[in-house]
């Protein structure tokens, strides 16, 4: 059975039975409702256009040093023949020597937009370069996830806005700093009144109040989840260290939840990168290994996978500035005790073909999208994404 | 719940009117819109007033774009923080305009024409003209406005034109000038996209942001678009755009939605729209038709819209008078409920209707009137914007004052307006879906706080 009987009646103690109970019996017989012994996806996202030819390093290419004659890595810890990673992802080079690293380089899309914004509106939304959309990859996921369920809860954000890709044509995904806030806020008595006294009115009064019993009901059902399993791992003193346990804790309760989505910034590294670029990474590091030991130790890290994406890399060749300008391919890190390839899965970046000193991509971030959808989340990427153009075999 | 005298329903159509054609009523106001008719209120909205462009007050880095790649750091981060200053000031100088302005029906169409016309430059003079171009001919003719706003440098810029020459056409705008802000997808081929493209060559702009066209860049060779042949320029193009019947509807039917109601009635957009068209798309006279209506003050489409963010922010600022100790907050707030003035999220503009409401902002609207009042302080923080910051760090640009607005609502005079009022009529365009009394024992007698609670209803986020 899909919804287990005590947080059954946990949630219907809270909700206001007259309104949600049918919703709730619907929901429990819907047979495509997501089972939960399936994969969890962490989405972390690099804002700000990480540079990631300092991430991983073409060690032994000398276009790169020439032309980056201040900012190089010259200390890259060493992964292969040509490449390396930044020193200060440690970490990230015990996962490649244990087989829970995998890096697919040169991702991106065809004529590629060097605005933050705009770029990371067509990571968010999946669209073509002279598209708008206005809904969201992981949001168009939750539609086909949730249809007519009782907690539209398969996706989460751990922010205080939601993000254009966790938002749907139907459902919208839930957005929250810290669980208890947004419990106490959401508890408040008199929204709660409100609630609980108001009649049927127009599509649009209906649709307002709707989206207010929905955030009452589910900001109690996902504190109750992350109090239930409390976890004994030190995590660093940072906001992706606190961001991460808030995630763990959840994957380690019986909630529904599939997708995870988390941010960290600002990567615009046009001045002085090297100081910015090194302290940023120290806090994914440190992040990420409690992260992992703490999945380890509930064995569950072969059942979740943490993916990293930016919404462009750098140009090849430095400014003035000790920094570097917005560019176009960049890599993405999967991190997972249940990958099928590991390690470097294709060729670092052709430094030698450049688009006037860009990288010119060739793996398009869609298909990383379906492969994710079809293979880690049992959803069909044709519906979610309009993608048929094949799939990665790394999950 | 409105009870429904003749006066009673001259003040709900006077609300509807001025939500519609402005930014809601304004609290001394409320005496005057009890009275008048809603044609003596369109009367005061429509009538013609001086225009009086926007300019910014800090004397700005003025500065050779051109140039740009041969700053040191410093001088960059400089240029950074000075523009991100200019477009904040911008922004909220616009915002205090949809709030005080006299003329609500022009700073309402601007807002409209500002979400339609979308650009996001990161040079504030640019922001600065094409916000004024948007402003001064928010009431006049489309023709015009199409006009001045194509040859804008910040669309210019926007869209790629600069890039657009002879041999190497750039796409962009001609694209985006069909499928957004005149015909709409259907009414053109990817061929009349591409004839457009060549026509635009060499449209650019020069280092005191003036239009020019570089001949040398122009293809002057022959095109087909929309079935003409000639050796079309940039002006051939739009003004066969204009012949379009397509485009007066597509115009239309966006005023429509914006002005009446998201459901579109077919049959009056398509005879708005003829008349549109026959009057040379004269934008003033297109809204008096729709105003002048008796379907526009029809129930179903009162209370029918969901608020955006600015016309939130903006109606309550105008209902309730108050000082800001720091303006610079607004713009937190702008950014948290997903809509900030110069930064639309792409060419296409701001989605809106429903797509306001998540759970996250739908929370913070509800909670917007005890924050503003100071009985509960704003806990959230908006992402970093790294087109905006340009890398700054965070501390750098949320300054400590930030999060506390500092503001300070002139309840006195707002208790002393509403003493004799049903204050759930004065704030609401539609009535409660909840009994009042149901909810009486939180309000106590206080009018302060049955404005707080009734402002933090869903059925206060419809105008």
């Amino acid at each position: 059975m899909i919804i287990k009987r005590r947080d059954f009646l946990k949630i219907s103690s809270l909700a206001s039975a007259s309104v949600m109970l049918p919703r709730f019996l619907k929901a429990m017989s819907l047979p495509d409702a997501l089972d939960k012994e399936g994969k969890v996806l962490v989405v972390l996202q690099l804002s700000g256009g990480n540079d990631g030819l300092n991430t991983i390093i073409p060690i032994q290419n000398d276009i790169y040093y020439r032309g980056r004659q201040t900012i190089a890595i010259k200390n890259a810890v060493r992964l292969n023949e040509q490449s390396g990673i930044h020193p200060a992802l440690g970490f990230f080079k015990e996962l490649y020597d244990n087989g829970e690293l995998a890096v697919l380089n040169n991702v991106g899309y065809p004529q590629p937009d060097k605005s933050h914004f705009r770029s990371m509106d067509i990571w968010h939304s999946a669209s073509k370069s002279n598209e708008y959309l206005n809904s969201g990859w992981v949001g168009r996921y939750l539609d086909e996830a949730c249809h007519n369920c009782a907690h539209p809860t398969q996706a989460l954000e751990i922010n205080d806005m939601l993000s254009l890709a966790l938002k749907g044509a139907h459902q919208k995904a839930f957005a929250f700093k810290d669980p208890k806030k947004m419990y106490q806020t959401s508890q408040e008595s008199y929204f709660k009144s409100l609630y609980d006294h108001h009649h049927h009115d127009n599509e649009t009064v209906e649709y307002l109040y709707q989206t207010l019993g929905s955030t009452i009901n589910n900001a109690g059902y996902i504190f109750e989840q992350s109090k239930l399993k409390k976890t004994s791992i030190t995590y660093p003193d940072t906001v992706l260290g606190k961001d991460l346990k808030t995630v763990a804790s959840l994957i380690r309760s019986d909630i529904n939840t599939k997708v995870y989505y988390l941010q960290i910034g600002s990567f615009d590294t046009h001045v002085n990168q090297s100081q910015r670029q090194q302290a940023l990474f120290k806090i994914i590091n440190g992040a990420v290994k409690s992260f992992v030991k703490d999945l380890k130790q509930n064995g569950v890290f072969q059942d979740v996978l943490l993916v990293t994406f930016s919404e462009f890399g750098r140009r090849v060749a430095q400014n003035a500035s000790n920094g570097t300008d917005h560019g176009t391919a960049n890599q993405m890190f999967f991190i997972s005790g249940g990958l099928r390839k590991k390690g470097l899965i294709n060729p670092m970046p052709d430094l030698t073909h450049l688009d006037e000193g860009d990288l010119i991509y060739t793996e398009d971030f869609r298909k990383v999208y379906a492969t994710l959808l079809r293979k880690w989340l049992q959803a069909d990427p044709g519906k979610v994404l309009g993608w048929k153009d094949g799939l990665y075999d790394f999950v | 719940m409105l009870k429904s005298s003749p006066m009673d329903a001259a003040f709900t159509k006077n609300k509807h009117l001025i939500s519609r054609a402005g930014f809601g009523i304004e609290l001394s106001q409320i005496p005057a819109c009890q009275q008048q008719t809603p044609q003596q209120t369109w009367q005061n909205l429509a009538t013609k007033k001086a225009f009086r462009p926007l300019s910014l007050d800090a004397t700005a880095l003025d500065f050779d774009y051109a140039k740009i790649k041969n700053l040191n750091a410093e001088q960059k981060k400089q240029l950074q923080r000075s523009n991100r200053q200019q477009n904040i000031e911008i922004n909220l100088k616009f915002l205090n305009e949809m709030v005080h302005s006299q003329d609500q029906l022009r700073e309402k169409m601007a807002f409209f024409w500002h979400g339609h016309f979308a650009t996001r430059v990161v040079n504030p003079k640019l922001s600065l003209q094409i916000l004024n171009i948007i402003r001064e001919t928010a009431l006049g003719d489309f023709k015009t406005l199409l006009f001045a706003v194509s040859k804008a440098p910040a669309m210019l810029s926007f869209l790629n034109n600069q890039q657009n020459k002879k041999g190497h056409p750039n796409e962009n705008f001609a694209r985006e000038v069909m499928e957004l802000f005149t015909m709409g997808r259907g009414n053109y081929t990817e061929h009349d996209v591409r004839e457009a493209a060549r026509a635009f060559t060499g449209w650019a702009f020069n280092g005191q942001r003036e239009f020019i066209e570089r001949l040398r860049l122009h293809d002057r060779g022959p095109k087909t678009f929309l079935g003409k042949t000639g050796n079309f320029d940039g002006n051939d193009i739009l003004n066969i755009i204009l012949e379009q019947k397509a485009t007066a509807r597509f115009i239309t039917a966006k005023i429509y939605r914006f002005f009446v109601n998201d459901n579109v009635d077919a049959d009056r957009v398509d005879k708005l729209s003829e008349q549109f068209y026959t009057s040379g798309y004269n934008i003033s006279q297109l809204l008096d038709n729709i105003v002048t209506s008796s379907w526009f003050y029809a129930p179903v489409n009162i209370g029918s819209k969901i608020k955006s963010p600015i016309e939130l922010m903006a109606g309550m600022m105008r209902m309730l008078p108050m000082k800001i100790g720091h303006p610079e907050s607004l713009i937190t707030y702008q950014k948290l409920l997903g809509q900030m003035l110069l930064y639309p999220p792409n060419v296409a503009g701001w989605p809106t209707g429903q797509a306001w409401i998540d759970s996250s902002t739908l929370l913070l609207r509800m909670r917007l009137p005890q924050i503003w009042s100071g009985i509960r302080p704003l806990d959230l923080t908006p992402d970093n914007d790294d087109d905006l910051d340009m890398g700054l760090n965070r501390k750098q640009v949320i300054a400590g004052g930030f999060k506390n607005p500092h503001m300070s609502i002139q309840w006195p005079l707002i208790e002393e307006m509403l003493a004799k009022q049903d204050i759930e009529q004065v704030l609401l365009q539609k009535a409660m879906t909840v009994r009042w009394k149901q909810l009486s024992r939180f309000a106590g007698n206080s009018i302060q706080t049955k404005v707080i609670d009734i402002m933090s209803t869903p059925e206060y986020q419809l105008c």
